[in-house]
Order: structure tokens, then C-alpha cells, then sequence
């Protein structure tokens, strides 16, 4: 069996496994080939077992022959590698969870097992989801497939390389301030986060409680939906996810805009910003008004204030979260300690990597007494206006179009030593995390050596179909003119 | 120079509730190590604290109990510090938003009533336990999770017995409102002391020291003994005292320095993202109210006014709320309290001694109890019969009825059978019916007791008494 593993997506492997064309163990047998043909220069996964996802897809198989059905039964997909799986490693990419093992699954996990979904492999990201480059990974750097000079993204960045390499079909991500939606624009791949609340955060290893989502990472809009629909709804295990019913989010994917507005927010097309990443983003509204939307201008005033809240936000919480690796009852514990304090020291020091270290150290300095008010404090009043800011757009539109990113895929190494500049990735991406609302990064046509740009589309809040209705009219729009 | 020396509590007091604060596990004590956690309570990466609202409830019992303001918004918070039996090393507890606010608990010393104030309670999830071998130390987490309320008291105390007298007071509430058992010897109550001292023409209060490792109510009043001497001799060497926190070592009977407060931390509060804040609705408040149990000491006020118990007695038996229940059931059946009471007292606190049990392990019954009384007051049986019949009561339960039937026991006031017991008895004691003629009290007590006897307990004393001293002619 020949797969084109360039085209193939969730929804065409489900229509393939049901002729009867192939199995889902045939499909995994040659992704794991593919993955060792390719992986070596992407270094897209950190582990694949190989027995684990077969096993799962002999099981699949064996349900298909006994007459059950379903849009995901035996689909293989790629898991960030800090989302637990019932006895699988768990990293976060990190030298301080080597040797763990997770004694649990993730609902959003459990979730797609109980759907049928087999689990292909753990992919590589920015240490504990702090980076925009996959850089950050303690064990492997992670290459953009579209150009392997550049670096895919992060933090999900094995997650979007991964599907743009033909590794996988589809894999999960999580998003904290554009996690998900960076690398599926630097890698030309589809990425959701949803809104806060919707897919349950249980069993996702905590960066920042308060903006980390999971979300799909996929070739096409309608597989996000797919994935999206599978995983959504309240669990009882997480209280932040809310009650909210889950809409068929396939049944909202139409290829016409009529009536829908789409708000440009003036402060997302700046100076500077990349011609190429502005031109196709320029493109990408035309073709939305060519297919029914209404065009209108809009403003998000607080933008500007965005990173530096996102940065004193996601760290304050991240200092605590991850304080809970300290060498006591799991991963990694340092030799020769004297007593407790000098065992967390030691372990801490050799577990974490740099990016890590500042940014516990700056959490740690924003929390501090005689500091909260003036940083964390701040922090969160600006982010009730940065939502403000949206509520009163969602007034005027439906939905707002921006790119996702001021630039294309950077070099290997070429923001390594700069984190301010590093940090700037996350401009576009990182409001949405504040407001709580869902964003989807939909790849731009590029001609030839272009890198890839992304579209990204937000929407209000619990506001899935909308959005994914308009990823998935533009998607196609654009797929048939190709 | 006199002293003056002021004190404030803050006590723990792990909740009674099936499960954990923040996960499924059961609580409880006597497990093997580390038998009762799970991903949430270990603190694994990804798991995440869902509220125990029983917990809640339990703390908000405890405010209405003592008065408190009931927060109708409140939040939870993260308080950072590291140590080896904290999972998170955070650990989740409320900072500015606790459940309750304000209230107080009156207590009793020398007579006088005095009210002690209460700053605020408080919910937040326990620790686990270390243990120390001689190279490595291990963690119980067993423990780490259990829900655990602080109560915080105002400054209010003036002495080590009211202190002490204060924790009595506190800890018969709580028992009453049923939210704890309150043992500190099992760690389920647990107190931190503040404790300053002054010189009495000086307004500001004094440099305080804290107290830890008070596991006995006794070790509370104990430790506040050698530490105002502690403070009070300083002062009057003219030294300063340090703030600082101190360690009560109750084999030593005295305390020693823990760290003093520079070295204090800084826990780096702030809200809790994983847990929504707690919003009550006034009406689940009211009704929670409308159902609380009556307080302690109003109970001992009705005891003395409606059942015309001794302060002492009513004090006995309100200690215990099921003792107290007891009591008020079987009073209003027997229609004599006293009478229930006497029995209470005596008897049953001694088998409540004697075999280290509470109330309901018991056979016995308020329904039994009562009938036991009526038994006695209607003369059916005699003290020593009911005694005998009490005992069956414990051991087995019963009717007293049918146990006086099937065991003879019912006292005999016919007048011929029991002159045919006293005329016996006086043929056999010749010398005792001379000593008593002769004015011998005691004679006549040995000449009853023989009556008895040969009655096999059952003719009535009070009758044999009688009869002995008609017919010896003694007045
Ligand atoms: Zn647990």
C-alpha cells in the first residue's frame, strides 16, 4: 500500500478505512516507517512506540469488523509530549521528568481513546512549553520542514512539523500564549486553540493554568473540528472547564461567508511587519469578501500591552506550577544532596534548562511581597481590558481576521540569545490566550520557496463554529484554486 | 512591674468528610504509608484540585456556630513554600477571601464569662507527614490533602488558662457541630500559639514569639506557662524578647528557637487558577443555619432552667453532644431528669471509662434507660436489683421489664414474706438485736443487710428497716 502522506487527513483515511482500502494497522505501520524515514532530519517525535500504537490499531481493526464506526476509529495521532498517556513518558521535554511515566490519561486523552484514536508517538517541544522555536527542548531540535535552515515554531513545534512532514496526519498541541497557532504558521499546517473552558485542561502538565488550552493540529480545518468535537465539553475532573453543550462542529463548515463580518483590528497591521506575511494576509481577506464576508475595521486598543501581561501572567503561575519538581516523588533527583533544600537546588538546577530558570525566577520576583500589586495585579486589570477590548469588537463583527505572526519561520539559533525579540513571536497570538476566546491559524498559498504564513482567525468567546466555519470556507477557497 | 501578656490561637482542625479536599481518596488514619493518594493529592504533573463542597459546608457550620460573617464570595489561593511533605509545594489554602469572618466563643473562668474574638476560618488542604530514619527520611501523603480549617483568633487572651480554657471551648462547638473529632493526641486539632508580654504601663503589645509542636492540650498550657516566665524574665533584665518562632519540647518542658523572622517566608500568594471562586448563596447559608445544632453552652442554661440540673451536672453531661442527646431523650421518657441524670453520672460515664468506648457502642438505649428509672421509681425493684438489671442493659440490651421478670429481680413488699426473712435473721444475730436495742445504728444497718441477703436482694430495704424497728420497739 502506497500513501500519499502529503494529502492524506483524518477524513480521508476514515473514508479509505471504511471501503476497506487499508486497516488502521496498515496506516500506522506506514507512518512508523515514514516517521523513520523522515525523522532523523525533522526531529518531529521524542519517543514512537511502536507496540503501543500497534497494538491500539489491530484493536481498532478488530472493533471495525465487529460493526463500529466512528470519524476517528483508528486514526493515528501525535501527542505533545506533556500531555499524559497512561503509561507512556511524559517529558514536558525535560531532563526533570526523565524517567517518568504517566499513571493516568489526560481526559482529552481518554477522550480520543475511548473514540478509537491510536497514539502514534510523543512529540518534541520548547522545555515545559516556554518557547517559540522548539529550541528550548532539552533533548532534540526540531527543523521546519518547509525549510530545514529554520526552526518550526513552538512550543508545539514537533506537533506542527510532525504534520507538515507527512509524520502524521494530525497530532494535539497545547497553546498557552500561541503555542499551537505559531508552529502551524511557521510549518503551513491548521492549528486551533479553543476557548478557555472548553477542552479540559486534567492531565495537560500546567505551564499557566490560566491561559493553557489543548487544541487539534491538522492538514485541514474540517480535521480540527473533528478532533475538537471529540475532546470538547466539561469534565468533571478540571472546574474551569465549563458546561457549555458541544455543537457538531462538522455541521457548521459551509464554503460561503454571506452575512458574516470580519473585523481588521488596526493594531495587528503595524510597521515593520513582514511585506510577504502583510501581501498574503491582504490576499487572504480579499478571497473572505469574494466569498460573502462583510470587511469592517476594528480596534483592540490594550494590544500593545499584550506580551508585557502575558509574560507576568504566565510566569507568576508557571513559578508555581512548576515547583512541584522538586526531586521527591518522581523524575529526576540530583546525587549528593545534604538535605532537602540542597536537593531542590541541585535537581532543580540539573533538570530545568535556562529558559525555564528565568522564567521561574521572573514568576517568582512578580509574586514577591511588595511586588504583586505593582506586576501581577496590574498584570490581571490589563487583561480585563484586553478582553474588553474584544467584547466591544464582537459588537461591530463576528469574527477578526490577522495574521498570526509579524514574520515567517526564523533560522536555527538566530533568536537564541535574545529572548525579547523571541518573546515578540507571541504578539498576535497571545490575546487571545488573555481573552479567553478561540483563535485558528489557517495556512496562506505561498508560491514556491516562500515560507509559510498563517491567517489567524479569532472569534468570541465559545464562538468554535464561527471560526472554524470561516478557516474552513477560506481553506477550501483556496485549495481549489490550487 | 507587673506584666501583662496577651495571646492568640490559631488552631487546625482537620474536617470529618469522606474524601480528600481536593480529589476522591478517602480520608482516614491507620493506613500503610502512602495507600491513600492518587495523581491529584501526589501532586503529578497535569492533576487538578476539584472542591470537596461537604468541606465547605463543614466550615461554614463552624462559622454560623460561633457567629461569623459568611463570606457570600470567597476564593482560594496558592501559598508558596518549599518542603518534602507538601506535593505541590504550593499549597491551597485562602488569603484574603476566607469563608468565614469575625465571631467569637465565650468562655467560663473563675465564674466570670469572657468573650474571645475570632478573626476569621479559613479552608485549606493538609500536609503530608515525614518521618526521619538515621540516613534518609520518607513522606506519608496519606495525610496531604485532607481538608483543614484554620481557625484564627484575635489576641484576646490574657493568660495561659484562657488560652487554654479557649481551646476547651472552641473544641466543644466543633465537636458539637459534628465538623471534626477534634483529638489533638491523633493530630486532627492542631494550635500555634502567639504569645507577647508587656509592662503594664506600656500600650503597644509586645514582641511575640510563636508556638509550634503543641500536641496536647496540656503541652498549649504548658508551653504558654514557661514561655510568659520565659518573656516576662527577659523584660525584666532588661533584654529584648526576639520575634521568632519557637518549639515546645514537652519532654524538656521548655521551648527553643526555630527560626526567628528574617528568616521568615514569603509565601507569594495568589488566586488559585485551577478552582473557581466560591460563591454561597444566601439561602444555602440560611438553611445550613436553620440547622444547626444548639450551641454548648445555651444547652447548659436550659439544662439548669428546664430539667433544674446543678451547673456541675448540666456541665458533665453537655461535654458530649450524644451524651447530652441521651439525656434529653431518656429525661423527657422517665419524666424524672434528675433521676436520669444520677444514672448518667455514675454509672454510665463509669462503663464509658471503664471500657474506653463511646455512648453508642453501647446495648443501652435512652428508651431503656427511662424505663429503668420508672422501674425504680414505682418501687418495683430496689437500687441493687437495678443495678444488675443496668449491667444486662450494656452488655445485651432489652426491656428492663422483661429482664426483671426473667431474672426474679422485682423487689418484694409483702409483708408477710419479709417478716418471716426478719424474724430469721434476728433468731441467727442474737448479739446484733441486743447492740441495736441498746442504740447500735450500725446494728440495725448489719441486721437489714442480712435481710437482704436472705431475701436474695429482694425485699424492700426501706420496709425491712421498718419492721425491725417495730418490733424491736426502737424509735
Ligand atoms: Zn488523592
Amino acid at each position: 500500500m502506497n500513501f500519499d502522506f502529503s494529502d492524506l487527513t483524518i477524513a480521508s483515511a476514515q473514508a479509505a478505512m471504511e471501503r476497506g482500502d487499508y486497516t488502521s494497522e496498515a496506516l500506522v505501520s506506514a507512518l512508523i516507517a515514514r516517521i523513520a524515514e523522515k525523522d532523523a532530519e525533522i526531529g518531529a517525535y521524542l519517543t514512537v512506540d511502536e507496540g503501543y500504537a500497534l497494538d491500539q490499531a489491530r484493536a481498532a481493526d478488530a472493533a471495525r469488523a465487529e460493526g463500529r464506526q466512528g470519524p476517528l476509529l483508528g486514526i493515528p495521532i501525535g501527542i505533545k509530549d506533556l500531555l499524559n498517556v497512561e503509561g507512556q513518558p511524559c517529558t514536558c521535554a525535560s531532563r526533570i521528568l526523565e524517567g517518568y511515566a504517566s499513571p493516568y490519561d489526560a481526559t482529552a486523552v481518554a477522550r480520543l481513546r475511548d473514540a478509537g484514536v491510536v497514539f502514534l508517538g510523543r512529540t518534541n517541544m520548547d522545555e515545559f512549553a516556554m518557547g517559540s522555536s522548539t529550541e528550548n527542548s532539552a533533548f532534540r531540535v526540531t527543523r521546519n520542514p518547509a525549510d530545514t535552515e529554520r526552526v518550526p515554531g513552538g512550543s508545539s513545534g514537533g506537533s506542527a512539523a510532525a504534520v507538515a512532514a507527512g509524520e502524521a496526519m494530525a497530532t494535539l498541541g497545547t497553546d498557552t500564549g500561541g503555542s499551537i497557532r505559531q508552529p502551524a504558521a511557521f510549518c503551513g499546517c491548521v492549528g486551533l486553540k479553543p476557548t478557555y473552558g472548553r477542552v479540559s485542561r486534567y492531565g495537560l502538565t500546567a505551564f499557566a493554568s490560566s491561559l493553557d488550552q489543548i487544541g487539534p493540529m491538522t492538514r485541514t480545518v474540517r480535521d480540527s473540528a473533528i478532533l475538537l468535537g471529540a475532546m470538547a465539553g466539561q469534565d468533571p475532573m478540571d472546574s474551569t472547564s465549563l458546561d457549555v453543550p458541544v455543537p457538531d462542529y462538522c455541521a457548521a463548515l459551509t464554503t460561503d461567508l454571506t452575512g458574516v463580518r470580519l473585523g481588521l483590528p488596526r493594531e495587528y497591521f503595524v510597521d515593520g511587519m513582514d511585506a510577504g506575511v502583510l501581501a498574503r494576509i491582504n490576499e487572504a481577506v480579499e478571497i473572505c469578501r469574494k466569498l460573502g464576508a462583510t470587511i469592517v475595521d476594528v480596534s483592540l486598543p490594550h494590544t500593545e500591552y499584550a506580551i508585557a501581561v502575558y509574560y507576568v501572567v504566565a510566569t507568576a503561575e508557571a513559578s508555581a506550577n512548576l515547583a512541584r519538581f522538586d526531586g521527591v516523588r518522581y523524575g529526576l533527583r540530583a546525587e549528593g544532596a545534604t538535605d532537602p533544600i540542597d536537593m531542590y537546588g541541585k535537581t532543580r538546577a540539573q533538570g530545568f534548562g535556562p529558559e525555564v530558570k528565568r522564567r521561574v525566577i521572573l514568576g517568582t520576583y512578580v509574586l514577591s511581597g511588595g511586588y504583586y500589586d505593582a506586576y501581577y495585579l496590574k498584570a490581571q486589570k490589563v487583561r480585563t481590558l484586553i478582553r474588553g477590548d474584544f467584547e466591544k469588537a464582537f459588537e461591530q463583527c463576528d469574527a477578526i481576521l490577522t495574521p498570526t505572526t509579524p514574520t515567517p519561520a526564523f533560522k536555527v539559533g538566530e533568536n537564541i540569545n535574545d529572548p525579547l525579540k523571541m518573546y515578540l513571536n507571541d504578539v498576535f497570538t497571545a490575546t487571545a490566550n488573555l481573552a479567553g476566546i478561540p483563535a485558528l491559524s489557517v495556512p496562506c498559498p505561498v508560491a514556491g520557496s516562500e515560507l509559510p504564513v498563517g491567517l489567524q482567525i479569532l472569534g468570541p468567546a465559545f464562538g468554535e463554529e464561527l471560526v472554524l466555519r470561516v478557516g474552513h470556507a477560506y481553506q477550501s477557497k483556496v485549495e481549489e484554486g490550487n | 512591674m507587673r506584666y501583662l501578656t496577651t495571646i492568640g490561637l490559631e488552631v487546625h482542625v482537620q474536617l470529618k468528610t469522606q474524601s480528600k479536599m481536593f480529589c476522591a481518596c478517602p480520608t482516614g488514619h491507620g493506613a500503610p504509608p502512602n495507600t491513600l493518594v492518587c495523581p491529584v493529592c501526589l501532586g503529578y504533573p497535569g492533576a487538578m484540585p476539584v472542591m470537596n463542597e461537604e468541606a465547605v459546608h463543614l466550615t461554614v457550620v463552624s462559622g454560623l456556630m460561633i457567629g461569623s460573617h459568611i463570606s457570600e464570595f470567597s476564593k482560594f489561593d496558592r501559598k508558596s513554600y518549599f518542603y518534602p511533605d507538601m506535593p505541590k509545594n504550593y499549597q491551597i489554602s485562602q488569603f484574603d477571601k476566607p469563608l468565614c469572618e469575625g465571631g467569637s466563643v465565650t468562655i467560663t473562668l473563675d465564674g466570670q464569662d469572657k468573650v474571645i474574638g475570632v478573626t476569621r476560618i479559613h479552608l485549606e488542604e493538609d500536609v503530608g507527614k515525614s518521618t526521619h530514619y538515621a540516613k534518609s527520611s520518607g513522606v506519608d501523603f496519606n495525610r496531604a490533602g485532607h481538608p483543614l480549617m484554620e481557625i484564627v483568633s484575635d489576641p484576646d487572651m490574657e493568660s495561659p488558662e484562657e488560652a487554654y480554657a479557649y481551646l476547651q471551648a472552641l473544641r466543644e462547638i466543633l465537636l458539637y457541630a459534628g465538623v471534626s473529632d477534634c483529638n489533638l493526641e491523633e493530630g486532627n486539632m492542631r494550635c500555634d500559639v502567639n504569645v507577647s508580654v508587656r509592662p503594664e504601663n506600656q500600650t503597644e503589645l509586645g514582641t511575640k514569639a510563636e508556638l509550634k509542636n503543641l500536641n496536647t492540650q496540656k503541652g498549649v498550657l504548658n508551653s504558654l506557662y514557661y514561655e510568659v516566665s520565659r518573656q516576662t524574665a527577659l523584660l525584666e533584665r532588661g533584654e529584648r524578647v526576639v520575634q521568632e518562632t519557637r518549639r515546645w519540647d514537652p519532654d524538656k518542658g521548655i521551648t527553643t528557637s526555630m527560626r526567628v523572622k528574617e528568616d521568615a517566608h514569603d509565601y507569594r500568594y495568589f488566586p488559585e487558577p485551577d478552582l473557581l471562586p466560591v460563591v454561597l448563596p444566601r439561602e444555602q447559608v440560611e438553611a445550613w443555619r436553620a440547622a444547626l445544632p444548639e450551641r454548648p453552652r445555651a444547652r447548659r442554661t436550659r439544662f439548669v432552667s428546664e430539667y433544674g440540673l446543678p451547673e456541675y451536672d448540666a456541665g458533665v453531661l453537655i461535654a458530649s453532644r450524644e451524651i447530652a442527646d441521651f439525656f434529653e431523650t431518656a429525661a423527657g421518657l422517665a419524666g424524672n431528669a434528675k433521676g436520669v441524670s444520677n444514672w448518667i453520672m455514675t454509672e454510665v460515664m463509669r462503663v464509658l471509662g471503664d471500657d474506653a468506648c463511646t455512648l453508642s457502642a453501647l446495648k443501652l438505649t435512652p428508651e431503656s434507660l427511662a424505663e429503668l428509672v420508672k422501674l425504680v421509681d414505682s418501687k418495683t425493684i430496689n437500687m441493687p436489683g437495678a443495678k444488675a438489671v443496668f449491667e444486662v442493659l450494656v452488655d445485651r440490651g432489652g426491656d428492663p421489664r422483661a429482664i426483671v421478670e426473667e431474672k426474679g429481680l422485682a423487689q418484694v413488699s409483702d409483708t408477710g414474706s419479709i417478716e418471716a426473712f426478719v424474724d430469721q435473721a434476728m433468731q441467727e444475730n442474737p448479739q446484733s438485736v441486743e447492740d441495736y436495742r441498746n442504740g447500735k445504728k450500725a446494728a440495725a444497718q448489719f441486721l437489714v443487710g442480712q435481710v437482704m441477703r436472705l431475701s436474695r436482694g429482694k425485699a424492700n430495704p426501706q420496709m425491712v428497716g421498718q419492721m425491725i424497728a417495730d418490733k424491736l420497739g426502737v424509735e
